[in-house]
Formats: C-alpha cells, structure tokens, sequence
C-alpha cells in the first residue's frame, strides 16, 4: 500500500495548486464476477473488504453499495469508541477492536483522528454502582483498562459536572475507560475505502442489491441495479437494513431496525474534553474537535427505516443534559438527525454463516457499531476467508437464539454507546 | 456623487426610533444604537467592518446578511450564568445596556494569530488534517489540543442557567409559517372563513422582506401599509393568533411543528420578568400548514468576497430601507437577475453613489432608463473576479464575461488587446446577488424534497405537491419571485387548502403591484479568478476546496458536504449550499438537479437546549414519588435511596451514627426485638375474575391451583425466554380475587405484561387488573416482638401464632383503621405487613411507632431490608439477577411447577440446551476466610490469586453485607456450577480494587435454615 | 411524532400516550413442549421488521391501557389505519387472502 498522504506530500501539492492528488478510491465498473462480494460500504463492509485483502489475500472483491460510501451509519453515529463491556465475549471483541483502533492511522495512513480521551459510564444509583464495580471488575481481569470512580472523583475530572446530592438522578460515581475515546467518522469510511482500493478492492457505489440467487444452499451470485454478479461468497453489512437483505435469502432475523436520534450544538471554545455517557437520564455527549456538543439520545421506540424519529426523543435528551450540565441549557442545537439500528434480543451483533453457504452476515450491532469498526471488519473477513468464525466471534452466531446462549449486555450498553 | 456622509441616515420608511439612543458595547468597546436596530445594524451604523475572524485562516470578516442566513458575525451576548454564545449579531435584537463580545480572533479582532497561518492557506485545503498530523502517532493528542484550541466560535456558560423555559401545546386548523406578504395573506384568507389559525414569524415584527422595499406597492398602497393593514384586520379577527419572534424550527410527522418564541431576550435586563419564561417551545399539531417561508438570496462567489463590506444586495437594502443605515457612500451592485434593481434605485434616490455590474448583456429598458435618471454607471455583461482591499472593501476589479461560458472569465484573453475588458472600481461596499434560495428546509424535514426549477433558477416546493399531507406552499419557497404573482398564486394555494377544511374564502384585495416585469435570471454562480473564492465562509470553503473534493473522487454532494464542511455550519448552508451544489456541479459535469442538494435537518436554526427540554429540569426533570409516611421518615432523619422513581430509606442514622452502625442497630432491632420498614413502594395489582387463579398459572412459574383464600404465596415470575424478571407475594383474598405484590422498580412492567398476555393471547380469560401501588400503605412489622406491638392496636384479628399462621392474611383493624395484615416475612422473622389505606398510612405508622416504643421500636431502611434478605438467602430481582439467571439458577427449583397443564410463561425455554446446562452460574453464599472483610459486590469470581490479566471468571458477588447477627461478613454470588462446588465447600477468590480475597461456597442462608423463627 | 387514533377510544391522541408494544400476530405456540428448540428461538426473537407495511401493536398506556393495532409504513410513517386487535386480525387475514 502506498503511504502517500503527510506532511512532505501536502507542502509539494500545495505548491502545485493540489493538482495531482489522486482519487481517494478507485471508481471500479462493476465486473461479472468477484470471489468475495461486500454487501454495504459502511465502515464495517470496507473494512471487512481490507482485512479480506491485506490479511487472507483474496484478490478479486468488490463491495457494493446502493448509496454513497459512509452514507449510513458510519455518517450519523456519535463516535464514541470503547471497550468496558461485561462480558467476556463481548469484552474481548471490542478491546480487539480498540487495539486495531490505536494504529489504525498509521496502518491505512489516514488521520482517523481517534482521540483517547476517556469515556465516562456515570451511575446514579446503588445498583447503577454495583453493576459498574463487577464491570470494571471484569475489565481489569480480561486486562482491559477501566476505573471505578466515586462522584469526587468524577468531579475532579470534570469540573462542569453537577454532582449536587439534590438532584433527581445525583451521581454516584462512575466507570472510567482512559483508552476509551472517539474518532472522526466519515474518515474512518474514507480511509478504509482508500486502502482496500489501493489493495485492489472494486467500490462500487449506487449499486444496490435486488436479489439472491441460491441454488441447492450455495450463494450463486446477486442480482444488482447494475446487473448479475457470480460469487459464491457474500458477506452482508447492511446496518439499517439487515432484515430487508436477509429476507432475500429466505431468511428471518432476530432483528428490529429502530430509529436513533443525535443532535450536535453549535461549535463552541473547549469545554468538554472527555465522553459522558448516563443510562438512568438517557443522554450521552461529547465535544467534537470542531468544538460542537455531540449528542445521543435513546432509541425510538418503535420500528422505521426512515432516518428520523419522535421529536420528544430529543426533547428529553436535551433535558437530561442540562440535568447532567445545567451551564447547558443557554447552549443551541444547530442540527439533528437520525439513523437506523438493529437491535438484537441480547443488545450483541451477529457475526455469523448462515443457512445458505457462502452467505455470511455482520449486522445486529445496535447503537454501538461504530466503535467495532474495524474490528469487525477483522474477525468478519477471518470468516469469509475460512468459511469459519474467528474465535473472538464464534459466540456471536445466529445459533445463541436457538439454544439461547444470549450474551445479554443491556446491563452494559442500554442507551450507551 | 455620494450625498451620504456618515451610515446612519434618516430614512422615512425606517423602523428604528431615532429618538431612542440605546447604549451597547462590542469587544468592549462602547457605541450608541437606537430602538429598533438590531446588533448587525447598530454596528454598522457605528461604520464597524471587521466583526470577526474566520474559522480556519483568520481572514478579516465582516457582515453579509441580514437575518438568520448570516454566516460570520457569532457574537456572545451576555455575561455570567445569563450569556449566550455564538448568536448572530443579525438576529440580537439591540437593548439598552446589552453587552456583546466577539466569538473569533485570538488576541485580537484587529489581529488574529490564525491569519498568519492563513498565508499558508495555500497548504491547508479541504480535508488537509486527514492526510497529516499522523506523524509521529503519539504526537495526536497534541496536534488535536491544538486543533482544538482554535476552533470553536462562543463560549458555553459555566454557570447553571437562571432564566426558565417551558411548552406550550396548540391544535390548530391552519399554521401559517412565514408572516411575509405572502404568509399575511394566506392568514387573512383562512382567518376571515373561520378557521382556527396560527401566524408566526421569527422576527420581531410581521412584513418580511415588504419592511425591506417600502417603495413597492401593492394594491395602490406602499408596502408598508398593506402590511399594517392586513395586520390590523388579522389582530381583529379572535380565531386567528400571531406569535412573533417565534422560529418554526421542525416539521414532524403528521404536521407536528416545533416553533421556539424567544420571550424576554430583546428586552434590557430591567424590564425583564423573572418568573416569565426566557422562552417558549411551542409543539403545534396543524391540520393544514402553510409554509410562507420565503426564500434568501444567493450572493455570487468572486475573488476575495470575503472582504469586509462585501455582502448580499437584499441585506444591503434592508439595512438602507429597515434599519436606515448606509453601509457605505459609494456602492457597486453585481447582479444576475432583476431583483437587485430596486435596491440600486432605492439607494441611489437615497442619496448612495451605486454602480451597477450585471452579468447579463442587456437590461431591462424600462430599469435602463431609471438608471440613467438616477445617474448610475452600469456595466453589462461584467462580472468581478476580485475584491481590492483587506480588511475592508477598498474597490473591485471588473471583468468582462466569457460570453458562452460566464463560469469563465473573458479577462485573461481580452486583457491584452483591449483594456477596457478590465475596469478598476473604487467602492467602499459591494453588493451581490445570484439569485433567491427557496427556504425549502421545513418542507424536507419530514422527508419531502424540493426540486430544481430552470426558470426559478433554484430548488423549489411545489405549491400543493404534499397537499394530502396537508403541506401548501405560497410565495417564495414556491419560486415565484414576483410579487404579484406570487400573492395571485396564494390566493389560489389558500383557497384550495381551505376547501380541504370545507371552508370557502373569496380575496378582496386589490394585488397588482408596481413592479416591473423581470428578464431571466442568468445561470451564473461563481466567476473565474486567480484569488480566493469562498463559498461557504463560515468553514472557509472555496471554490477550489469543492474542485479538489470532486478530484479526489467525492463525487456524491453528501460526500462534497462532508470532505469541504460545506454547509456544516451554524448558518446551515442558507447562502452556501446552492453556490456549493453547482459549483460540484460544474466540476463534476453534471446538472444540478443531477447533483441534488444534501439533507434538511431540524433545526432551521439554532434552538437553545432549554427551549427543548422546557420545564423538565431540575426538580420537574423527573417526578420523585413518596409515601404516605414521608413525614415520619422525615422527621426520623432518613437517607434516601432512589428506586425507579421512589425516594425510600435507606437507613435512619441516629445521633451521628455512619451507615454502617445504623444498619447495625437497624438489623439487631428485627432480630432481637420489633422494627418496623415502610413497604408501600413494592407494586400491587388487584386481580379479580373467574379465571385469576388459571391466569395466575399462566404468568408464574409456580402452581396456583390449591392456594385458599385467606392465604399467601410467593410468587415468581419468568420472561418468555425463561429468566427471572420479576416475583412477590401475592394473596389470595377470595376465589376469584388475588392481590399481587410486585418489586418495586417492576410494577409497570409488570402490570403492562399481564395485560399484554391478556389482550393478546388469553382474551378467554375472565380477568380484571388495576393497580392498587398508591391506594395502600404498609408498614412491615418486624421481629420476635412484632406479635406484641400489634396486638396492642389490633383486637379483632386473633393472632395466635396458630390462628394466624405465616402465610396467611387476616382482615381486620388496626390503631382503629381497617386493614389487610399479611404474616408474611422478608427478612425471616416473624413479621407482620400491615396494609392500610393509604391516607391514613401515616397516622397508623405513628401509632405503631407509639405502641412500640415500650420495644424500642426501630424503624429502618432498605440497606437494613438488604442486609435481613440476605442473611436468609432471599434474592432481589435486578441484583441477584440481570436477565440471565433462571429460578434454577437461584436454586429455586420449589418454585416451578412443572406439573401445571399450561406451559407456563417461559417455561419451554428452561429446556433449551443452554438452559438444562448443570454448570450454569448458580446462586450461592459465600464467607470470607477473615470474616471481618465485607466483598465488594460486583466483585469478580476467580480460582486463585493470581490477577495478572487475562484471568479466567467464574462469576461474581451480587450481595454481601456486614451482618451484625452473625457477627461476620456474608455474601452472595452467582458462582460457575456453583451446587456441586457448594457441595465440596470449594474456595474461590473474589476480585475487586485490585485485590483477590479468599472466601468458600457455603450455602446461600446463613440464619435459621429450618425457618423456625418467621413460623415463630 | 404519529397521532395515533385509539379504536377503544375512538379519539385521536399524540404518540406519547401510547407504548409500543411491537409486531402483531406472532401467536405463542400451542403447545411449546411440542416445539424444537430452533422453533421456539424463532418465536422468541425473530422479527419480519419490514421496510413498508408494518401490523403492529401499540399500547394506549396513558389512556384506556388497551392494546390496538396500526397497519403503519416503516418506510415513510404513513399509518393506514387503527384497529383493535380482533378487528384488526380480520383486516390482516383479508389483506393475507387477497394477496
């Protein structure tokens, strides 16, 4: 891979009116035939593209996507990137993910800008303080960074908390992951697409996906806006629409897509410089390098593909902010939207084959997809490319439904993402 | 010649009072405004230019627009817990005293550090920090601090917000949106037939851009008093209710429209009421909506249009016409469409030196002879491709337009054989216009999308295009830019909307106007130069930033957008996105349309987190519920502990007492004499019907069918997937009528489920459930002594202790008041739970507090509540549980009847191959081996002392107590196949704050394992 | 934001009201010892969650706390139509039979 973006190469394009800068990816006509073919060109589909190439060294791929590459999830998620989950299994995909995440600007030369600058799980009450003691437990024991924090100690890090006792839910303390942080979203979709295009990968965009075709349980090929492609192998990472992908396969998932709100302020001076995140008020924020407030809400509760919810969502979100900062309340939200989540029973994805050979799913992540970025695209290619799941995600199969060896995380990921 | 010579004029058709001389400062510096100005007006009446500092090189800027569209001037108002940031110095509204400061330049306006590296700007591109800062890794967080440092405009406050908020709720037939002249005449239409309606504008008076071109006319009057006309009919008229200053900043599903009406921030601080609302959202559900909202015009991008002095033509004349301010002596207009030529007249009869450049090579001949009149210099078929001067306008240099490509500049070729292609223009102000921009926004907020119009020139709505979403769109936003038609087409637009309400209106207004009939609009949107185009100056996006997007192949406008931030800012595009989209356009080759604009988000503008969240905050932000004994609580010294939404004690500390030495006393008390707990919270369900006992069946995990009346049972209540969510003792009162307990965090899950069950599988049950949680009080009395306490209140329940068994309910009266007892027991004593009505919980509590205190009755907490359970192995849902844990898992097996005929709600799920696992994680006790070490609860389980990571777990401690009792710690875990290890007491570790303490596997009931003393 | 018309109700009230209570018809098998564990889990969790038409239950938790039906566009929130749970079945086997 060519390591062509830094500092040398800005100065020389810059007296070169920045003429010669080559397309960040390839436009690929779409060919007949791929050996692996990528359903969604999120985050997870490119990276899953890379991984396919640089470490099983499959050549011929190509990932489809029926909008702009970046357009869905990866473009409207807050950021947050972290590890702190309770469960072993979950614990050890994510901090995988982490792991990849400190080098991943160096290993796709694109300033992803992850910015370790902490997340703070806050609890309110007695039980809030247990769940966060046996997580942060777990944490250190599967060597995972984290700390469990009393509300002083939650102040002393952010002075612009309000830690009163008389508050409706007064903070009782906190778990505290330092490696934990955020990134800058669209680059992490860009830089993906960069360096699997410069591993060969075909992007191609404004291609949806129409239908399967399967034959005696075998992934024959995919019809596509833009014609039939013979594969048999296809790898769907169509967040948002995971259960409309599925159904062409004759298959039902355990998934409901819901709408997930967020909102960002108007750029402010610094004043924030780590992640706050609180389940009992629904509401989590962070500061963008911009300097804007970025701000998640809950779910909506009901199903929607549409990319918006309820306003009332918001409504609350904001008041639960001002009940976390209340020096908030005269601050403005510039602009809100919307994104799409699949939720699964157990709030863990599923990174799994399925019924029909060849045909293999990621999907299910939740609220929380962004952060196992490129680890899932990892252990999702690992797979692909031997027809069999990566240890770290063996636990994530469809089958945990069945015989309901769920990995529960609600305690751990709720409203937080 | 220029007869102007200071900014403020004296203007006839001027809405500001020059007789009322307000004082304010800006960047600390003093000046004098008047009533009427806003910010934006006032200082450019004090000749201010440079307001402030872009975002990325530093560069000098000044004022552009006139209103919400403004991009550059962020100004912070206010200071304290009271100030405000980045607000737009267009949109502050001048008040006596008002303090404004400046959001940008660092250490100063006059000189901003960031303008040095602003000369390197030739370095610095779109998306220039994703190829850079890589180096070495480590140094990120460094650059990023810095990177930091610089952006941001205001400061958010750092102090709690003092001013309050709240909502305000409207069912309306008609909203209309816009209080322009086109939303004044859809108003009156609707309001003279009847309808219900709603008129709002975000400024603080009615007309939009009427009270910017007073010497149009409509209807033989001159804007103005059409205006004043329509509002005094509509002010008349009790159906119809006008908010002014209120934003319509979302359109939701099914019409619901969110609009923020800013109530006192216009006002000096004297006359601002403090228990008044700073402002109100307003949530309005309209039948039919109106947008009437208008349309911005677009500049032209050309070198160095950001100079200060460099800005829209339609702000130029509102300053002139509204706020009667010249914002210079000598001004050049360029324009590439008609709409600009009332401003150029209105200024030059004014008294303002203007020279015209129209891209167009011809003109108007009717306009053209004005001009002449006026003594204007017109220049046709010019455009210009640089602004001289730097921080301010000092002149501009014109060029003659390529005359098939106006993209490109004619200059470059022409310039060498004919000078007169090229004219230097000195000018102190420069006024463009490419054209209006639909203020489509509220239309797309809901999933509408505008569309391009070639004759319009820009995106459009269509007038009753969503009309059965009841959406009707007039004036502007429609694309039609002309006046008269516009109100013609509203007339229209209204009628046909009111007809969808069955309601007729007939317009009697005279419309026809004094406009004159406009050539097209010429499809230009940036000029050809060799200097820095911007297009979008609040991020600093040029056109080449655009230019090297598409060349990097971002070729969708998302993906412009996003690699540029065009558009990203707290102005949202409204001058740039249009300019933004042809220019890919143009780089792309593609048509507009083909390019498509990016999404329209709520908010339209920026809408202040107060607003949203109104009066939920602080103590509204959610409601905290008490019992009916909160005073003796109270008066008894409680802390509280907060459970779903109750505030319970948690313990009563005594004359300084610690938790620790208060639960103590608190637990010797139940045990070895009387205590007494408020139980009110846990959750009731009164159940009646043939079927309860059937139903019964069906939701617990255990057997119903033999449990007579005057009895109780535990009950245990499993998910569909077969784990614990929730249990309580629920009493069977007679055969068709059941009292069920529930947690108390559980009640309206509980009671939601039940029903659900109910309407959606068992419609054949006869059944009936109401909740009964606040109609009773209980009082729990606990302890060897509890039979002697009661007893002295309670003469009509025998309560020989086998006559009244545990497990069983009595009715009867107690301290004179009738009740349910129950001799039911949480904590393993004997024990009494006393349910009264609710109003008279208090007064029974103090009498049972009196009758007691020969015992030294103790009253104590949930901590207390925890420590007595866990002594006797009694679980808590959501503590020794999390949604993985089956009855089997808790050792609970007594507890599910696998005998009942129904298969009983997650029943079939215990069967599942993870669920018949033996070595699931069981519920176990645990001691310590030094007994004076309480375990953490979340503590992890693990094999040895090792702690080195990775470390295998097996578990982990859900309770673990001091107890006082037994004198030791106790705890209890959910251990790894945590039976058979119990069975071979088995150590284990338990981890937490860094250390491994060892502890075996006992049996999870460490007091009275035969129950001897709750039979008592 | 929806208005959700209640059937029990028969009034036209905001969204806030009511609680979700998702897809309808998922009957609960009749006899769950009969089922695999592969049936069972597909009863437990699996979900059509369409793009477009959606039969779902919503529960009128603030008003009359029965359950209704909406036929509603997951796509585009359009909502078709409000029906209590047997009405609405009926509407759901024509719409299944016609299909």
């Amino acid at each position: 891979m060519k390591k062509d973006y830094s500092i040398w190469t800005l100065l020389s394009q810059g007296l070169k009116n920045h003429v010669g800068w080559q397309p960040t990816w390839r436009s690929s006509a779409l060919k007949d035939s791929y050996d692996v073919v990528i359903i969604g060109a999120g985050g997870h589909g490119l990276a899953t593209a890379y991984y396919l190439a640089r470490e099983h060294g499959v050549k011929n791929i190509a990932v489809l996507e029926k909008g702009f590459l970046g357009g869905g999830n990866t473009a409207r998620n807050t950021t947050i990137v972290r590890s702190n989950y309770l469960w072993d299994e979950a614990a050890m995909l994510y901090e995988h993910s982490l792991k990849l995440w400190e080098s991943l600007t160096e290993d796709i030369n694109y300033n992803v800008m992850f910015s370790q600058r902490g997340v703070f799980n806050l609890g309110h009450t007695l039980q809030d303080m247990r769940d966060i003691e046996r997580r942060v437990n777990a944490n250190n024991l599967n060597g995972i960074d984290a700390l469990a924090l009393n509300a002083q100690e939650v102040k002393d890090r952010i002075p612009m908390i309000n830690i009163s006792k008389n508050t409706r839910f007064p903070i009782m303390g906190a778990s505290y992951q330092p490696r934990a942080g955020v990134a800058r979203h669209d680059a992490v979709a860009w830089g993906f697409a960069r360096a699997a295009s410069q591993y060969g990968v075909d992007i191609i965009e404004n291609c949806e996906v129409q239908g399967m075709d399967i034959a005696n349980g075998q992934m024959q090929g995919l019809q596509t806006s833009k014609g039939y492609i013979k594969t048999a192998r296809v790898g769907c990472v169509t967040a948002g629409h995971s259960s409309v992908i599925a159904k062409m396969a004759g298959i039902k998932m355990p998934i409901e897509s819901h709408p997930l709100q967020a909102f960002v302020s108007e750029s402010l001076k610094p004043i924030l410089d780590t992640v706050v995140m609180s389940n009992a008020v629904h509401g989590y924020v962070s500061q963008s390098d911009k300097g804007e407030l970025v701000i998640g809400a809950g779910i909506d509760h009901y199903t929607s593909y549409t990319q918006r919810g309820s306003p009332h969502i918001i409504e609350h979100t904001a008041a639960a902010i001002i009940e976390l900062f209340p020096m908030f309340s005269r601050v403005r939200m510039n602009r809100q939207w919307g994104g799409i989540v699949d939720t699964t029973p157990d709030a863990c994805p599923i990174i799994s084959k399925t019924k029909v050979k060849g045909l293999y799913f990621n999907c299910g992540w939740g609220t929380g997809g962004f952060k196992a970025t490129p680890g899932s695209g990892n252990v999702f290619a690992h797979t692909i490319a031997h027809d069999a799941p990566h240890p770290l995600n063996a636990a994530f199969s469809l089958d945990r439904f069945h015989t309901g060896h769920l990995i529960d995380e609600h305690g751990a990921a709720g409203v937080a993402h | 010649m220029s007869r102007i010579n200071k900014p403020r004029i004296k203007h006839k058709h001027s809405r500001v009072n020059l007789s009322k001389p307000l004082n304010f400062t800006f960047d600390g510096k003093p000046y004098i405004g008047y009533q009427g100005d806003t910010l934006a007006s006032a200082l450019l009446a004090n000749g201010i230019k440079v307001m402030a500092r872009s975002f990325k090189y530093g560069r000098p800027r000044g004022i552009v627009g006139s209103w919400a569209e403004e991009p550059n001037c962020l100004v912070q108002i206010d200071m304290g817990a009271k100030t405000t940031p980045d607000l737009k110095a267009t949109q502050v509204e001048l008040y006596e005293g008002l303090v404004a400061g400046r959001t940008s330049g660092w250490p100063s306006l006059a000189f901003d550090l960031k303008s040095i590296g602003g000369h390197f700007s030739r370095f610095m591109p779109a998306g220039f920090y994703y190829k850079t800062f890589k180096w070495p890794a480590k140094f990120w967080p460094l650059y990023e601090h810095v990177i930091r440092k610089a952006a941001g405009y205001g400061a958010s406050p750092i102090e709690a917000d003092v001013e309050t908020y709240d909502h305000k709720h409207h069912h309306t037939d008609v909203l209309v949106v816009g209080g322009g002249a086109a939303g004044l005449l859809a108003a009156q239409l609707s309001g003279q037939c009847g309808a219900s309606v709603i008129l709002l504008d975000d400024q603080s008076e009615m007309g939009g851009y009427l009270l910017s071109t007073p010497n149009t006319t409509i209807g033989g009057k001159n804007a103005l008093e059409w205006r004043d006309s329509v509002i005094t009919e509509l002010q008349s008229l009790p159906n119809v209710q006008i908010l002014t200053r209120t934003t319509a900043f979302g359109l939701h599903d099914m019409n619901m429209i969110q609009a923020v009406e800013l109530l006192q921030d216009h006002l000096p601080h004297h006359q601002r009421n403090a228990i008044q609302r700073r402002e109100r959202l307003h949530r309005i559900r309209a039948n039919k909506v109106v947008l009437a909202t208008g349309a911005f015009e677009r500049p032209l991008v050309f070198g160095n249009n950001d100079v200060p002095g460099v800005m829209t033509v339609s702000a130029l004349a509102t300053y002139f016409n509204r706020y009667g301010v010249a914002c210079g002596k000598h001004t050049l207009i360029l324009t590439s469409n008609d709409s600009a030529y009332q401003a150029v007249a209105d200024l030059a009869a004014g008294g303002v030196k203007v020279t015209l450049a129209d891209v167009r090579d011809n003109i108007n001949a009717e306009w053209d002879a004005h001009f002449k009149q006026l003594g204007i210099d017109v220049f046709t078929g010019f455009g210009i491709s640089e602004v001289l001067g730097s921080n301010s306008v000092t002149g501009a240099r014109l060029s003659k337009l390529h005359p098939t490509n106006p993209m490109e500049n004619f200059e470059k070729d022409l310039l060498r054989r004919r000078v007169v292609n090229v004219r230097d223009i000195s000018c102190d102000v420069i006024a463009s216009s490419g054209g209006l921009s639909p203020t489509v926004h509220l239309f797309c907020h809901d999933g509408g999308r505008p569309t391009w119009s070639d004759e319009s020139l820009a995106f459009v709505v269509s007038a009753n295009g969503r009309a059965n979403a009841g959406i009707y769109c007039v004036g502007a936003v429609t694309g039609e830019f002309q006046l008269q038609k516009g109100l013609e087409k509203t007339v229209q637009t209204t009628q046909e909307m009111l007809a969808s309400l069955g309601k007729s209106a007939t317009n009697t207004m005279a419309l026809n106007t004094n406009e004159i009939a406009p050539n097209p609009t010429k499809a230009i949107f940036h000029i050809a130069t060799s200097k820095k185009a911007f297009v979008d100056f609040q991020n600093d996006v040029a056109v080449t930033d655009i230019q090297l997007a598409v060349r990097e192949n971002f070729k969708s406008i998302e993906h412009i957008k996003r690699y540029t931030a065009l558009g990203f800012g707290t102005d949202q595009g409204k001058l740039s996105n249009v300019n933004g989209f042809a220019i890919a356009a143009e780089a792309l080759g593609k048509t507009i349309p083909e390019v498509g604009t990016t999404t329209y988000r709520p908010a339209y503008t920026p809408v202040s987190f107060g607003a949203l969240a109104g009066a939920h905050v602080a103590e509204t932000f959610e409601p905290r519920r008490y019992t009916a004994m909160q005073a003796s609580h109270e008066q008894f010294g409680a802390e509280y502990e907060t459970v779903g939404n109750w505030m319970r004690p948690w313990y009563f500390p005594q004359n300084g007492e610690d938790m620790q030495a208060a639960v103590n006393r608190e637990c010797l008390a139940a045990r070895n004499g009387v205590a007494i707990m408020d139980a009110s919270t846990l959750g009731k369900i009164d159940i009646q019907g043939k079927d309860v006992r059937e139903f019964l069946n069906r939701v617990y995990s255990n057997s119903w069918s033999q449990l007579a009346s005057g009895k109780c049972r535990y009950g245990l209540m499993l998910n569909e997937a077969g784990m614990v969510m929730d249990d309580g003792v629920t009493a069977c009162i007679t055969d068709t009528h059941f009292l069920m307990t529930t947690t108390t965090g559980g009640a309206a899950n509980v009671l939601n489920w039940l029903e659900k069950w109910h309407q959606t599988e068992w419609t054949e049950l006869e059944v009936y459930m109401t909740s009964v949680t606040d109609h009773w009080a209980t009082a729990s009395l606990v302890g060897p002594k509890s039979r002697e306490v009661l007893a002295k209140l309670c003469s009509d329940i025998d309560l020989n202790k086998d006559a009244f068994k545990f497990m069983e309910w009595r009715d009867g009266t107690v301290a004179g008041v009738p009740a349910r007892v129950f001799r039911i027991s949480f904590s393993g004593e004997l024990a009494y739970e006393i349910n009264v009505d609710a109003s008279y919980g208090n007064y029974v509590w103090q009498a049972l507090m009196a009758a007691g205190k020969a015992f030294d009755i103790t009253p104590y907490g949930t901590e207390t509540m925890h420590v007595l359970r866990a002594e006797k192995g009694f679980i808590i849902v959501g503590q020794e549980t999390d949604g993985s844990v089956t009855p089997l898992d808790l050792d609970m097996a007594w507890a599910v009847s696998l005998k009942k005929p129904f298969s009983f709600i997650g029943k079939r799920s215990l069967a599942r191959s993870d669920t018949v696992r033996t070595d699931r994680k069981q519920l176990v006790g645990l001691l310590t081996e030094d007994p004076t070490i309480v375990l953490k609860e979340g503590a992890q389980i693990i094999n040895s002392s090792n702690i080195s990571p990775p470390v295998a777990m097996f578990g982990h401690v859900t309770s673990s107590y001091y107890s006082a009792f037994l004198g030791r710690s106790i705890a209890l875990a959910l251990v790894t196949d945590g039976f058979k290890r119990r069975e071979n007491v088995e150590s284990i570790f338990a981890y937490a704050e860094g250390k491994a303490i060892k502890a075996k596997i006992v049996s999870s009931v460490f007091v009275d394992a035969e129950g001897a003393r709750h039979h008592g | 934001m929806f208005v959700i018309t209640c059937p029990h109700c028969c009034e036209a009230r905001e969204e806030e009201e009511f609680h979700y209570e998702g897809e309808a018809f998922i009957a609960r098998p009749v006899d769950p010892e009969a089922e695999s564990d592969e049936a069972w889990g597909d009863y437990l969790f699996t979900k059509k969650n369409p793009k477009g038409w959606h039969w779902e239950m919503w529960n009128h938790a603030t008003g009359c706390r029965k359950i209704l039906v909406l036929k509603r566009n997951t796509a585009n929130h359009i909502i078709a139509g409000s029906w209590t749970l047997s009405d609405a079945r009926k509407e759901y086997d024509n719409e299944r039979a016609t299909a």
